[in-house]
This record gives C-alpha cells, sequence and structure tokens, in this order.
C-alpha cells in the first residue's frame, strides 16, 4: 500500500496551512519532590486499589508467603521466591492461564501514581502480569521515582520492547459506576518493598 | 452459570453494592438505578439524511431513570476531574505544553509519521498505511487471512468504530470479541458505544442483566454488577485464550522512540496483545507525539481527565514484537489529513479522546451519546462528525448550549465551543440549515438588523415572558423550556436602565 503512504504524507504537506510551531520544553515538575518516596507511593497505590504487605526483618519472604491464602498454581520470576510452577523458554502465554499467584519484581515504581513498571525482562512470559488471578509484587524502594516525568527520564523504554505501567489491580465501573475489581486481568495486587539483594 | 462463577463473587464480607470507581475521592455518591425501565435507542438513521438529534434526546428524556442516572454518573466524574486537577499545582501549565506539543506535532506531522515509520520498523513493527476505512479493513483482513485467523479479541478503540470494523469482519467470517465490559455489552447488544470512555454508560444495570441473559446465559433477575462483570469475565476468558490474534488501538505515539501506548482499566489490552501470537494496532495518524518527555504530559492529564483517576490501572507501551510474536500498525488517515487543512477545525485533530467534554456537556448528559447517531457523540463530536459528512450531521452543531463548559475543561484546550459556533457559520453559508432554522433565522435576522425594531421588541418579549401562562412558554415548540426553567425576566431592558440612571445623571451619553 505504498500509494496510500504517498497520498498520505502529500496531503499532509500540501494541508499545512499552519506555520511551524515551536516544541515547548517539558519541565520535570520536581522540586516538591519529599526524599523519601515510601510514603507517598504507599498512599497512591492504595487509592489505586493495591495492598502494600508488612515487611518482616527476620523472615523477608514471609509476607509474600502470608499473601497467598487461595490453593492454586504459584509462579515466580524472582530469585528470592520459590513457586510450584516453573516457567520454561518452551513456557506459551497462555501456560500462564491456571495461575493463582504470580510473584514479580517490578523494574521501578513512580510515587506519583503508585504505578510500577514491569517490561518482558521481569514477566519472562508477558501474560505472568496479566492472566493470573493475583499479583505479588517485590518492588526495591531505591527504584521509586517522584512523578511521571522522571519515570520516562528512565532506561527501561528504549530497552524493552513491551513495558507497562500497572497501577493497582485490574478495575471497571461500566456498570453504572460501580467500582469491580478483576474486569478482565488480575483480581489484587500487593507490592512489598524489598531491596534487590 | 452461577456454579462456575469464581469464588470472589460469593465472598460473604463482600459488599454487593460497593463504592463506586472513585479513586479516593470520597464525596462520590453512590448510584444505584431503583427501577427498571425500557431502554431508550438512539438516533434513526435514515441512510444520508440529517440525524435528528433532539428527536432521539427527547425519547432519552422520557425515560427518566436513564436519564437521571446517565446525568448523575457523568457529573460525578466531572466532579472527581476537578478534584484531581486542584491537587496539581502544575495543572493550567501541563494543559499549555499539552496544547503545544500537539499543535508542533501536527505542524510536521508528516516529519513526525517517517520517524515513527523508520524507528518502529526498526525494531521489527511492520508499518501500514491506510487513506480510509475500507483500506484499513482490507489490510487487516489481508494480515489475519495470511494466519488463518478466525477469532479476534480486540480492546476498545474509537477508530475501529469509524472503520466500521466489527460489521466489515462479520462479512468476511472473522469473528471478533471485544474485551472491554462496556464495549462487550455494546457488542452483544449490537449498538454502538455511546461514550469514548464509558461505552454503556447510558445503560442501567437491568438493561445489562438482560443483554447477558440473552446472550451469554446470566440469570436475567440478578442485575448486581459484580455478578455481571464476573459473568463476562468468565465468558470472554476461554475466547483470549484460543484467539489467534489481538488488536488493540493507541491513545499515543512516540515518534522518537517508535513506542505506541495504550491505556486501559480493565488490562484487556495486554492480554489482547500478549496473550495471541500476533498483534495488531489500529491509529489514527493524529495520534504522534514527539517523545518520551511529551508523552509524560499526556499520561498525567488522560485518566485525570476522563474519570478523575491518577492514572489508568494500566499503561501499555509496545515498542516491538515479543520473541516469536508479529506486530504491525495500520496508520489510518480516514479524513484527517484533509482536516488539517482547515482553518477553522485543525485543532480538533490535537483531541485525545479522554470524554471530559462529554462529562460535562448539560446536552450530552441529558440526551445519551446515542442520540448524536454518528461515531463521536457530544462536544467533541460536533465538531468532528461535520468533516466526515457535512449534511448528515448539519444538525449536530446546534446541540450545544454554547456555555463554553467543553472548552474550559479540555486538557489539550482545543476550541471547542468557538468551533461550534464556527460550524453553525460554515453550514449557514453552505446552505446546510434545517427549513425551521431558516425561517428563525430570517425573522431573528431581520429584527436584529434594525436598532429601532430590535429595541421596540425587547419590552414586548419581556412582558410577555413575564406574563404568559406556563403551559404557552414550556410547551414543544420552544425546546429551551424542556428541561429548564426560564430564567427570570428582568423588570426593564438595560437601555431602559440606563436611560433612566446614566442619561440623568449626565454620564456621556454619545448615541
Amino acid at each position: 500500500m505504498s500509494g496510500s503512504r504517498e497520498a498520505i504524507l502529500g496531503a499532509i504537506r500540501k494541508n499545512h496551512v499552519q506555520s511551524e510551531r515551536a516544541r515547548p520544553p517539558v519541565p520535570l515538575f520536581d522540586q516538591a519532590a519529599p526524599s523519601d518516596l515510601r510514603e507517598m507511593f504507599q498512599k497512591s497505590l492504595e487509592r489505586m486499589g493495591g495492598k502494600m504487605l508488612t515487611p518482616d526483618a527476620v523472615d523477608p519472604m514471609a509476607p509474600v508467603r502470608q499473601a497467598i491464602v487461595k490453593p492454586g498454581p504459584v509462579v515466580s520470576c524472582v530469585p528470592e521466591f520459590q513457586g510450584d510452577m516453573q516457567i520454561t523458554p518452551q513456557t506459551k502465554p497462555t501456560d500462564i492461564a491456571p495461575v493463582e499467584y504470580a510473584v514479580l519484581r517490578a523494574a521501578f515504581g513512580v510515587a506519583e501514581t503508585g504505578s510500577l513498571c514491569f517490561t518482558e525482562k521481569q514477566l519472562h512470559v508477558n501474560t505472568t502480569g496479566f492472566l493470573p488471578q493475583h499479583l505479588v509484587i517485590l518492588l526495591d524502594p531505591a527504584q521509586i521515582v517522584y512523578n511521571l516525568h522522571n519515570a520516562y527520564q528512565r532506561p527501561e523504554w528504549t530497552q524493552a520492547h513491551y513495558a507497562v505501567f500497572q497501577s493497582g489491580p485490574s478495575a471497571t465501573a461500566d456498570i453504572e459506576g460501580v467500582l469491580v475489581h478483576g474486569a478482565q486481568g488480575v483480581r489484587s495486587l500487593s507490592v512489598l518493598f524489598h531491596p534487590v539483594s | 452459570m452461577t456454579a462456575e462463577l469464581h469464588e470472589e463473587l460469593t465472598d460473604p464480607h463482600a459488599d454487593p453494592h460497593a463504592d463506586q470507581l472513585d479513586h479516593g475521592a470520597a464525596s462520590s455518591r453512590p448510584l444505584k438505578s431503583r427501577i427498571s425501565e425500557p431502554q431508550p435507542r438512539g438516533a434513526k438513521i435514515r441512510g444520508n439524511r440529517p440525524v435528528d438529534q433532539s428527536e432521539a434526546a427527547n425519547r432519552f428524556m422520557a425515560a427518566t431513570e436513564h436519564e437521571a442516572m446517565h446525568d448523575a454518573r457523568l457529573w460525578d466524574l466531572r466532579q472527581k476531574r476537578d478534584k484531581e486537577m486542584h491537587g496539581i499545582e502544575e495543572w493550567e501549565e501541563l494543559r499549555n505544553l499539552a496544547s503545544g506539543i500537539k499543535e508542533h506535532t501536527l505542524s510536521k506531522l508528516d516529519y513526525y509519521l517517517e520517524l515513527f515509520e523508520k524507528n518502529a520498523t526498526a525494531n521489527g513493527i511492520k508499518v501500514h498505511w491506510a487513506k480510509d476505512g475500507a483500506e484499513h479493513n482490507a489490510i487487516v483482513l489481508e494480515i489475519l487471512r495470511s494466519k488463518g485467523v478466525e477469532r479476534l479479541i480486540k480492546s476498545k478503540s474509537m477508530l475501529t468504530e469509524e472503520c466500521g470494523f466489527r460489521e466489515f469482519m462479520a462479512h468476511n467470517n472473522v469473528e471478533v470479541i471485544e474485551t472491554d465490559l462496556g464495549e462487550r455489552i455494546q457488542q452483544l447488544d449490537d449498538e454502538a458505544p455511546s461514550h469514548v470512555v464509558v461505552p454503556a454508560v447510558h445503560k442501567l444495570r437491568t438493561d445489562v442483566a438482560s443483554v447477558f441473559a440473552k446472550t451469554i446465559g446470566s440469570d436475567p433477575d440478578n442485575a448486581d454488577a459484580h455478578y455481571l462483570t464476573e459473568c463476562q469475565r468468565e465468558a470472554t476468558r476461554p475466547l483470549i485464550l484460543s484467539a489467534q490474534a489481538g488488536m488493540t488501538g493507541g491513545n499515543f505515539v512516540v515518534a522518537e522512540t517508535g513506542t505506541f501506548v495504550v491505556c486501559t482499566n480493565e488490562g484487556n489490552a495486554d492480554l489482547s496483545a500478549n496473550t495471541p501470537p500476533l498483534h495488531i494496532a489500529s491509529i489514527g495518524i493524529e495520534k504522534l507525539i514527539p517523545g518520551l518527555d511529551d508523552l509524560a504530559v499526556f499520561i498525567r492529564l488522560l485518566s485525570r481527565s476522563a474519570l478523575g483517576s491518577p492514572i489508568t490501572q494500566y499503561t501499555s507501551h509496545f515498542r516491538g514484537p515479543r520473541e516469536g510474536g508479529e506486530m504491525h500498525v495500520v496508520l489510518v488517515d480516514n479524513g484527517r489529513s484533509e482536516r488539517l487543512g482547515m482553518e477553522k477545525f485543525w485543532p480538533g485533530l490535537k483531541c485525545i479522546r479522554c470524554g471530559a467534554c462529554m462529562n460535562t456537556c448539560p446536552v450530552f448528559r441529558r440526551s445519551g451519546g446515542l442520540s448524536y447517531g454518528a461515531t463521536y457523540a457530544g462536544p467533541i463530536g460536533l465538531i468532528i462528525d461535520p468533516t466526515f459528512n457535512v449534511h448528515k450531521y448539519r444538525n449536530l452543531p446546534y446541540s450545544s448550549t454554547m456555555n463554553g463548559s467543553c472548552t474550559n475543561v479540555c486538557p489539550v484546550k482545543i476550541n471547542i465551543h468557538e468551533q461550534i459556533a464556527d460550524w453553525r457559520k460554515t453550514l449557514a453559508g453552505d446552505g446546510e440549515i434545517s427549513p425551521v432554522k431558516k425561517v428563525m433565522m430570517k425573522a431573528a435576522g431581520e429584527v436584529l438588523a434594525s436598532p429601532v425594531v430590535y429595541r421596540a421588541s425587547l419590552p414586548l418579549g419581556r412582558s410577555a415572558l413575564r406574563h404568559l401562562p406556563h403551559f404557552m412558554l414550556y410547551n414543544k415548540l420552544n425546546t429551551w423550556g424542556r428541561k429548564r426553567d426560564i430564567p427570570e425576566t428582568p423588570k426593564q431592558t438595560f437601555n431602559e436602565w440606563y436611560r433612566k440612571n446614566r442619561k440623568q445623571q449626565g454620564e456621556g451619553e454619545k448615541s
């Protein structure tokens, strides 16, 4: 369809009636950023329907084990926690469908919105972010940025083919505005602050 | 059906009528329709004849429960948006930036499209160009046929609505499954989306219950939103797992990195894109922005303006196919390059489809999106739809009170109400004006053209408004009396007041 490509670009060039407008520089809007972003992140996450797990200094993975309350396969994409279903290079995206819990590590978090960033590197198979019923997520507090302007300065965007901000669990309010979690994606999302070991 | 449901649904501790999607907006009023009432349908489409929006709006308003719920729900979204806005000190600066970035990009659109194509291609995305909806549909069908696809899962896209995509695929034996809950409700009810963000917002829960009972076998007497949502999840999941291809739209396209971005709350775009081996994205050419710095501005504005939430639950960035997968982007013009050349109307191309103008519009809230009989409803529809078909949508620019609220809430600062006024002028100039309006305009024109006649007419009108009985003001001919009280009329005109108070004091009367 190269004919259409030329036709569209030609029509755009012909119809450029307005003179070229300058590209505005975008500030980072981060002068008010607190030095410790954990509290702000937690507040934002809870607003989006996510849960914070309480860290355990003696047994760091205890909160993850305690968060897994329903029976069913658990997939872990982190070395700190052992799941009971393995992801191998042969695992297909649809193989994740029966998974009840996936344990993941976020690449980083955003305090402004409570968002967690995942790329194919953290997800192993991209559907581990969406097909399981529940997610339990490890986040290094040192990897929290203040706002979305700072978030888009990160290197992930030019390294990964796929990157997603998850901000709380799947949600819908399409029927009379009633909030329901788990419309298509995960029903719950819990986060544990846990530095990379 | 019930036996197959996930246990969350039968959780005895779960509040069956839990909060709205309020994202911390504590002042939100919980809504619940009280009665079941037949759903009013949208505008009657008669080929190319002008759509009669007010006829359909009257039927919507006559369904009082639907009208009240619709009005309350959308006004609630507007209030949540305001609350978010007040929480961000740089809000107005962000709006200025968003408008400036879009204007910059549109002024160099050819450059940015080629830049995106180059970067996306380098990352393994196959880029296609379609000049209209028909070509878009043909390109997608060809890709699907080359892979033997029989079932396609899809996330919501206004562009594919423009293209008549679902109907086309039905004729070509490809099953299309919408995965957004609201869009799926509309698909199963064989109805278009009524709002760009909340497609089934004009329906009551009882309407949804009756659609699902007929189509996916839910209990017709259970109209609980949790139950209905769960039924849809359980019914759609096997279709997602067995589809051979997935389709999404694109909210933003970042030229410098070759990335396209999709925003959803349900995670359905991520499922559609990541589960099957083939991902096709249909994107309008106006969705381009230069770089990632710019993207931050739009992500901060989009969901805050749309739903009053800080961000959509899922913001997904696609820069290339995953290993073993295939990714296609179809860039669609469908009238956009022509609109770029319209001196007064090109700023409509800045639109990011947040729906804030619909939520705030008193006409939209009371008449429902389907009354417009067009892909785009509400204020933004009034200025976009006539660019697709000036004759068919010639009445739409009159479905506005011109209160300017749409312009005030627009995150990219489109001068919507000014464009509505400009469309009225343009349509009148082109002879695209209804016979009733022509007669009224002629009479008004004669009165307004003569200062003497105009001044003489004012006290008459004023006195008439004060003394006419109620039934004469609030009747079928006076559309302004519907659902609205006429403001109290002043005892004298401004001119009378001026002559009495200022002229007597001898203050500079010249004429």
